[in-house]
């Protein structure tokens, strides 16, 4: 089934030049390896298409149950160059969890996660 | 040694809640004070404002505060450590001595200054040297803004920071330095920390990281469970209560708003984060991938676990430079239709825009109601929207064409869609744009330079 990530985890962005960083946090411990599993960089870059020009990288911090992106060339030149609203990268993180990810049926149970 | 050292946050940025420090100082026991002000542009601005006035240039506000929280602050031993004297520390300080006199504290209190940050004056002798200071995010050489540089500033670690209060300064004002130093360097001196006990280093630098921000750890811009955080009218701001052996708890006054839970710390840590592994201070390299976290009881998180490197041999550079203008107009448009509505507006006044010819770099429109902040990921907008701000921006090395613009917005109102309003601010402003420049240099390169002052 699908599941949007703002039933699976909370999240923080920011900024550091022209670069997003978003912290995506599990809800809870077990739910941590399914966003490692399914959120990849791959898929967050996919996700972000249109609004981040650069490449994505991702960092695991299992200790936190987080995982930490950074989207390059996404903040319209950053700081005071860009003209976006959110120059600051600020919104990323809710824009994050608009994304749908596939979980088995089965899973999604054990998980207590209708839909 | 004291066992426990409690440090407080009183600001997140330059212009956070004017009352967090004062709530900080009465709202229970603390023995620092910790006020971050200088954001990345800040120095710019203070910049600027020196150049106009040469008394001028640092954290205007910290001034009054002084006057305000002082008294309690001698009182109580409470020392206090701010970046609030910008690219004018003795400027700074000059004025807290004056508070301080005033309030009949002679001879009562020492302030220590930390300088040598500023390496504006020396731009030129390093580029002559190959020192080039390129652009850490492009790779792109100093030389090629050389002339447009408004100021340049290390940023100081927490070592001068610690020479001060060991001289006995109850208040360190310093320019440039790390926000996290602010919180690490009391804890240094209180514990005895070696600056090469990288773990410990590690954890007084993750302890400033949860803090910086202010009440973002504590319940502020918190997305878990955002609909019960309780009275964040009244929020309060972080505290560190450190122990000897580098774990601390995050925790808030009594009887305040806002909450310290395991989220809203975790929150803070991953906020502007780039590889947790190496989290790079002038301090050490931090990893927060080792960070461990409990509960202690009621807004009471311990952080626990962390392990750290040693430093890199580098300093980063914040440099500003002018890079040119920008300009952004807005308009709102009401129902019925406001998003066909703005959309027309848009495609009207950019066809105007070209027909003056006017060369951008960047035109950006964005539709606020719509799409501004998640973009096309928001999907297609409701077709019966209330009403839309459309908001475009323009920038431009040519301030004539940035100018040229702010007269095709308001006209728009008689010349375009109809249902339109929201122009009364008149003419939008054309801002000149100062842009950070970031860099590094080779640590030998730069001397920190520490002053008491006797009140």
């Amino acid at each position: 089934m699908k599941v949007q990530l703002t039933k699976l985890a909370h999240a923080r962005s920011g900024d550091k030049g022209d670069t997003a960083n978003i912290g995506l946090i599990a809800l809870r411990e077990e739910i941590y390896p399914i966003l490692v599993r399914e959120v990849t960089a791959e898929r967050v870059k996919q996700h972000f298409k249109g609004i981040c020009q650069g490449n994505v990288e991702r960092f695991e911090l299992p200790n936190l149950g987080a995982l930490n992106f950074l989207l390059h060339e996404s903040l319209g030149g950053g700081g005071t160059l860009s003209l976006m609203t959110d120059a600051q990268g600020k919104t990323f993180s809710t824009a994050l969890l608009r994304m749908e990810i596939d979980i088995p049926d089965e899973e999604a149970l054990t998980f207590d996660l209708q839909g | 040694m004291k066992q426990k050292v409690r440090i407080a946050a009183g600001q997140g940025f330059w212009g956070d809640l004017p009352d967090a420090p004062v709530r900080q100082v009465e709202g229970g026991p603390i023995d620092y004070l910790m006020l971050d002000y200088l954001a990345e542009v800040t120095m710019s601005i203070m910049q600027k404002q020196r150049s106009r006035d040469p008394s001028a240039g640092y954290a205007k506000d910290f001034v009054p505060l002084m006057n305000q929280i002082l008294p309690a602050c001698v009182e109580r031993n409470i020392r206090v450590t701010a970046n609030a004297g910008g690219v004018n520390v003795e400027g700074c300080a000059d004025a807290v001595r004056e508070v301080a006199r005033g309030l009949g504290l002679a001879g009562k209190l020492r302030i220590g200054l930390v300088t040598g940050d500023d390496i504006m004056a020396k731009l030129d002798e390093f580029l002559d040297r190959g020192i080039e200071l390129r652009n850490m995010d492009t790779g792109v050489a100093l030389s090629t803004v050389r002339d447009r540089i408004q100021s340049a500033n290390v940023y100081l670690g927490a070592a001068p920071m610690v020479a001060a209060l060991n001289r006995g300064a109850q208040i360190v004002i310093t320019g440039r330095a790390t926000d996290t130093g602010l919180t690490l360097a009391p804890l240094m001196h209180e514990f005895g920390w070696a600056p090469d006990d990288w773990n410990k280093i590690a954890a007084g630098t993750i302890a400033g990281h949860i803090i910086e921000c202010g009440a973002q750890c504590s319940g502020g811009n918190c997305q878990y469970e955002w609909r019960n955080i309780p009275n964040l009218a009244s929020v309060g701001f972080p505290i560190v209560e450190a122990a000897p052996d580098g774990t601390f708890v995050i925790t808030k006054h009594e009887g305040t708003g806002g909450w310290v839970i395991i989220p809203s710390v975790k929150e803070q840590l991953v906020y502007e984060m780039g590889d947790p592994h190496s989290y790079i201070t002038p301090d050490c390299v931090a990893d927060f991938t080792t960070v461990r976290l409990e509960y202690e009881g009621r807004d009471r998180v311990r952080v626990f676990g962390i392990e750290g490197r040693p430093a890199t041999n580098t300093l980063k550079v914040s440099i500003s430079y002018s890079a040119g203008y920008k300009a952004v107009g807005t308009l709102a448009y009401s129902w019925p239709e406001a998003y066909d509505k703005a959309q027309a507006a848009d495609r009207i006044l950019r066809e105007r825009l070209d027909r003056l010819g006017l060369k951008f770099d960047q035109i950006l429109t964005e539709f606020v109601g719509a799409n501004a902040t998640h973009g096309p990921l928001a999907g297609a907008p409701s077709p019966d929207l209330p009403e839309v701000q459309l908001r475009v921006g323009v920038r431009s090395e040519n301030r004539t064409a940035v100018e040229r613009f702010t007269k095709e917005i308001a006209p728009l109102v008689l010349t375009g869609p109809p249902g339109v309003t929201g122009f009364a601010g008149g003419r939008p402003k054309v801002e000149e744009i100062v842009a950070y420049w970031p860099a590094l240099i080779p640590k030998e390169e730069i001397n920190p330079v520490v002053d008491i002052i006797d009140v």
